[in-house]
């Protein structure tokens, strides 16, 4: 079906040396045809040398741009190197590899294929403020894609061609504006968009933040991101 | 009479830094021009401080020296937005090149790596 596509699975990794070798392995264990690149996003620890040695190719930034700037790296690759099919996992070890062709395989029928942490797979939940956004942010892309996404900030993603000559020139750099951003504008293109439910687990290391302030803030940025990304030209 | 000579000194001195970064090829001309323009506004503004007044009373401003004042702050106000949009353009050009760093350094480790198991052959 599309064994003949080739795809490449983008990580981008900031200080992630402890767990991106874990990641890279999984992911190689499970899905042997795939290519992996790991975008290092500008880390002062030895991600690079661990994500090589663990048989990814590696390209790194000169300095740190953030999540948004890694990945469209990511999707200039695949760009360059003429890839059919690019899935973003992160580098914390909260995607799991064995949903990865799942995400593809929806790929058929979608241009974006989402993979969404609240459709009834694993435990993953939020709450206050975080979860508003969130529930606000499913409303309002749902209504647009005229399908359910309820999961629009998720960094697990698959797409193909069209997209990622999309995303490599475009994709911004901003906080939020890599998932939500990105969505809106591939919906507003006139591209399918799709979820595939997934479990997440918990990270292999580091903590998720979740002081009230925090979300506060995430809940006014996701705001602002939301409305930028709808009023966009 | 005090104040003219103060106002007249500072707007010359501002067309001298301005000419002296220009002379060192220290700021691009399309910025040095508009800099030149309001210190040659200015400069005359000095000495004539009342020279303004008409112009108010035509728009309905109290005084000359408010309506300088009102001018000075809506310029401000645009050249720092115009920085802003500036810096931004600056970063995604720097952006751009950061990521045409980050792959011409891949492609130049692959063909390393490359060159490495040919001679070893």
């Amino acid at each position: 079906m599309t064994s003949d596509k080739r795809v490449l699975v983008i990580i981008p990794a900031y200080n992630e040396g402890e767990t991106i070798g874990k990641v890279i392995a999984e992911v190689r264990a499970e899905l042997p045809a795939y290519d992996v690149l790991v975008v290092d996003d500008g880390s002062t620890d030895d991600t690079a040398e661990v994500a090589r040695a663990a048989g990814a190719t590696v390209t790194v930034l000169p300095y740190n741009l953030g999540v948004g700037g890694a990945r469209r790296l990511g999707y200039l690759y695949a760009l360059r190197h003429q890839y059919d099919i690019a899935v973003q996992v992160d580098a914390d070890g909260q995607h799991d590899p064995r949903n990865v062709s799942a995400l593809v395989a929806a790929l058929d029928e979608a241009d974006l294929v989402i993979g969404a942490r609240f459709a009834g797979e694993g435990s993953y939940s939020a709450r206050g403020p975080r979860w508003w956004a969130m529930s606000l942010l499913s409303f309002v892309l749902s209504k647009m894609a005229g399908t359910k996404l309820t999961d629009t900030t998720s960094g697990f993603r698959a797409c193909g061609r069209p997209l990622i000559a999309g995303y490599a020139r475009w994709l911004p750099v901003e906080y939020l504006g890599d998932t939500i951003d990105t969505a809106v504008w591939a919906i507003r293109h006139g591209y399918t968009v799709r979820q595939v439910p997934v479990a997440m687990r918990a990270r292999m290391a580091g903590t998720p933040s979740a002081s009230p302030v925090k979300a506060a803030v995430y809940l006014f940025r996701s705001m602002i991101t939301l409305l930028l990304a709808l009023v966009r030209k | 009479m005090k104040l003219t000579v103060l106002t007249v000194i500072v707007g010359l001195l501002l067309l001298v830094v301005i000419f002296e970064l220009l002379r060192r090829r220290q700021l691009r001309e399309k910025y040095a021009v508009l800099w030149i323009a309001v210190g040659l506004s200015v400069v005359p503004l000095a000495v004539f401080p009342r020279g303004l007044d008409a112009v108010a009373g035509l728009i309905g401003v109290a005084s000359g020296a408010s309506l300088v004042l009102f001018l000075a702050v809506l310029l401000l106000l645009l050249i720092c937005t115009h920085l802003s949009w500036e810096v931004s353009r600056l970063e995604e050009e720097t952006r751009t090149l950061a990521e045409e760093i980050a792959l011409v350094r891949t492609r130049l480790a692959e063909l390393d790596s490359r060159e490495i198991s040919n001679d070893q052959r």
